[in-house]
């Protein structure tokens, strides 16, 4: 299927690309297909386009490779909700937060994109958790 | 909206699966004790309407950040 991207012109993409969103995301609940196209040959960024609406689209990376020491339980419910049946199965992104310069960029770490590659299907998880909040620089010690 | 009087250790239910009930209060804090089903997220509602303004403010262009990507590879 063809889609319009906000940063990648017109693209296009396999149906089984297409992570379902079932309840959108805080902020955009009528969005329920996003796809994940890679930004940069490092394998680092990623963009998460919506499939509906060409101009949004997220900047996201894997909390991973900044956040050596990230790590949170998947709550049942979403265990459940997603149909995970293996840890390998899935992905987790943040949503970055750009800022001018970048380097001053944050992550939200209180609500990773959660998605099952199994079944394609994903989530905007919150977490419960208070060590984690929406803006943490992804550069700690640059200025 | 519906306003309820509720002493501690007192409970609303709301549907079949819903029960909320009133743990403790004391001064101006109230305690909560809340049974759902697994599949009903219950969260703070600012920690919810923060996660949404994040959400909004990561929509905004970066289109020169990405300018910047492609050059480099380049």
């Amino acid at each position: 299927m063809q889609i319009r991207t906000k940063y990648h012109g017109e693209i296009s993409v396999n149906r089984s690309e297409v992570f379902v969103f079932k309840q959108g995301i805080p902020a955009f609940l009528e969005e329920e297909n996003f796809v994940f196209l890679p930004l940069s040959d490092d394998g680092i960024y990623f963009i998460m386009q919506s499939v509906k609406t060409p101009e949004l689209a997220f900047l996201v990376i894997s909390p991973f490779t900044f956040f050596k020491e990230y790590d949170f339980m998947i709550e049942d419910s979403i265990v459940s909700e997603l149909s995970i049946n293996a840890e390998e199965d899935i992905l987790v992104y943040s949503i970055l937060t750009v800022e001018d310069p970048f380097e001053k960029t944050t992550a939200n770490l209180q609500a990773p994109i959660v998605v099952n590659t199994k079944n394609r299907t994903g989530k905007q998880v919150i977490l419960h958790n208070e060590i984690f909040g929406t803006k943490h620089r992804i550069f700690q010690y640059t200025k | 909206m519906l306003v309820l009087s509720r002493k501690n250790g007192e409970s609303i239910k709301i549907g079949e699966d819903i029960e909320i009930t009133i743990i403790s209060s004391k001064n101006d804090q109230v305690k909560i004790g809340i049974r759902a089903p697994k599949n009903i997220g219950v969260y703070r509602k600012e920690v919810i309407e923060q996660i949404h303004q994040e959400n909004i403010l990561a929509t905004k262009d970066f289109s020169k950040i990405i300018d910047l990507m492609k050059n480099e590879k380049k």
